[in-house]
């Protein structure tokens, strides 16, 4: 399979649509959870955010607000937990990746994720970023792509001369960046990154959100995030997500989604309200 | 106190250069054993013998424990196989060595002449010995499966990989150091059984081999069945030979942990 034209065969009525210019806004991503369920405890109901194309959408609320859990529904990363259930749907270029057809294998292959933790396998820097391109048995030339995804990462210039040392060898952020350049090695439509900064110092940071604002170019980009100015920094959309405990239970759900500008300035709903305002006063 | 624990292992050691070094020549790798009233001799056919037995034991147990240590680690923690194998390995982990030697010896040495072959060999000394390696190395490469950090798995699966991918080239690679120590550890032990190995490949004189060929199913001399035989014996250059294969057979088992850590240590660094 050639990796560059690996989108082609969840190729959809939409995006034809979209090559002959009939829709302005072109989402990606249309989710919608309904509820979903780890074994007995309800972690997320009523949650629907589309993720748009050659934007950057940002998740923001308080902690365990599922924000994360969301994120993981869109490459079905969740189904790797034990018990996992999930009522709705998540629409990839309109096709359902939860129906019983799709193996999420694949989904995983077209949607890919950068983690919290800077997490570089225990191999050289090369074999890092190529490692999805040996996952698709990708035949023409690795270093070739190994190159470019480093340099659409920004790190190609610091380990151009240390391509065979570990990738553990480096600082957190550029192991995070190297996890970019992994990730975005196969041409995903999508980058899932949840929470990529955390670990981070501030200069490391400030690279990766430059970073980001450059990969938007050509990727979409979700990102779960708890630092809300960075959402006000690099996001298009943002969707903030709150904790509701009146029926015992501690269940997250969208209250208010929109222009990253619109929810800062004049969000809708109090409980935005009440978040935003106690992280800027 | 270290010092009081270091007393008995340089004790050892001491008694085992001072001792073993005396016999040691070229003739020692070389030649067969000396009977009773003979100068000179060797246990080259011992040497052998050892690294064939405790190579047969590592062909069976090594794949049989890496495989089960996968399924252990893979298995989530309700599983009921998984909870019976694990309690399994660990009873086998303090069973006694001389028992390992009754079942081959029950299996192999009698159990096996229904197939028209057994009795006494080097396959059955095998056998009894990767009973006493599969549950160190199963539960030790469990362990260091379970130490592969959780978001490196994590990282494989976002990319796309299947569990079968995520195995072979992110968990199995990161953990074979720790799997490779216990290993090690494993073959360690066992080229030091005696017990096992005097009611299953029992003894010779001569070398492994029967009209020209390496024979496997014949009685087969190793080290620690030839110390535990001559240091017993009243004639004074048997007595010498055992103190000098007590000896190599340190420096075996040494060598062989040092080749093994260079191993580890290489799979680290690519």
């Amino acid at each position: 399979m050639n990796v560059h034209h690996s989108t082609n065969s969840l190729e959809t009525p939409e995006s034809r649509g979209a090559q002959s210019g009939v829709k302005p806004v072109e989402n990606v991503i249309d989710c919608d959870i309904q509820e979903l369920y780890y074994g007995t405890f309800k972690a997320v109901r009523d949650t629907r955010i589309p993720i748009e194309k050659n934007a950057i959408t940002a998740f923001i609320g308080p902690s365990g607000c599922g924000k994360s859990t969301v994120l993981r529904c869109l490459n079905r990363m969740n189904d790797l937990v034990r018990g996992f259930r999930f009522q709705g749907h998540v629409l990839f270029l309109g096709q359902d990746i939860y129906a019983p057809a799709v193996d999420p294998v694949e989904v995983r292959r077209h949607i890919g994720m950068v983690f919290q933790q800077p997490n570089p396998f225990a191999m050289s820097i090369y074999k890092n970023v190529a490692y999805g391109l040996k996952l698709n048995g990708y035949k023409g030339n690795r270093d070739e792509l190994v190159e470019q995804a480093l340099r659409r990462a920004a790190l190609w210039d610091e380990v151009k001369d240390k391509l065979h040392k570990s990738g553990l060898s480096l600082s957190g952020g550029q192991q995070q960046r190297l996890c970019i350049a992994r990730a975005i090695a196969t041409e995903p439509a999508v980058l899932l990154m949840d929470e990529p900064c955390s670990a981070l110092d501030p200069i490391a940071t400030r690279k990766i959100e430059e970073l980001m604002l450059q990969l938007k170019e050509r990727y979409s980009i979700a990102i779960v995030t708890h630092n809300l100015q960075q959402a006000g920094r690099v996001a298009d959309k943002t969707g903030f997500l709150y904790v509701d405990t009146s029926q015992g239970g501690r269940t997250g759900y969208l209250v208010e989604f929109g222009e990253t500008e619109r929810i800062f300035k004049d969000p809708q709903e109090a409980h935005t309200k009440e978040y935003i305002r106690g992280e800027f006063s | 106190m270290t010092l009081v624990a270091l007393v008995p292992l340089f004790s050892v050691i001491f008694m085992l250069v001072w001792r073993g070094s005396k016999q040691l020549s070229l003739g020692v790798f070389t030649e067969l054993p000396p009977t009773a009233f003979e100068e000179g001799g060797g246990f080259g056919n011992a040497i052998v013998g050892t690294l064939a037995i405790v190579g047969i034991a590592a062909l069976i147990s090594v794949p049989f424990g890496i495989l089960g240590a996968i399924y252990l680690s893979e298995a989530d923690s309700e599983n009921r196989l998984a909870r019976s194998a694990r309690f399994a390995a660990k009873v086998l982990s303090g069973f006694p060595s001389i028992l390992a030697g009754v079942f081959a010896y029950g299996a192999m040495v009698i159990g096996a002449r229904v197939w028209g072959w057994g009795g006494f060999s080097a396959i059955a000394g095998g056998v009894a010995l990767s009973i006493l390696m599969l549950p160190m190395i199963l539960l030790t490469a469990e362990n260091a499966l379970h130490m592969v950090p959780r978001r490196m798995k994590e990282a494989s699966y976002g990319m796309g990989a299947t569990s079968t991918q995520t195995m072979l080239n992110v968990t199995l690679p990161t953990a074979l150091p720790g799997i490779l120590t216990g290993i090690m550890l494993a073959v360690a032990r066992a080229a030091g059984e005696t017990a096992p190995l005097l009611f299953t490949a029992l003894f010779s004189n001569y070398w492994l081999m029967s009209n020209g060929k390496i024979d496997l199913l014949q009685p087969t001399a190793s080290l620690a069945v030839l110390i535990y035989n001559f240091s017993s014996m009243p004639f004074e250059n048997q007595i010498e030979m055992s103190w000098a294969a007590a000896l190599v057979l340190v420096l075996l088992v040494l060598f062989m942990n040092l080749i093994g850590q260079a191993v580890s240590r290489r799979s680290i660094r690519a």
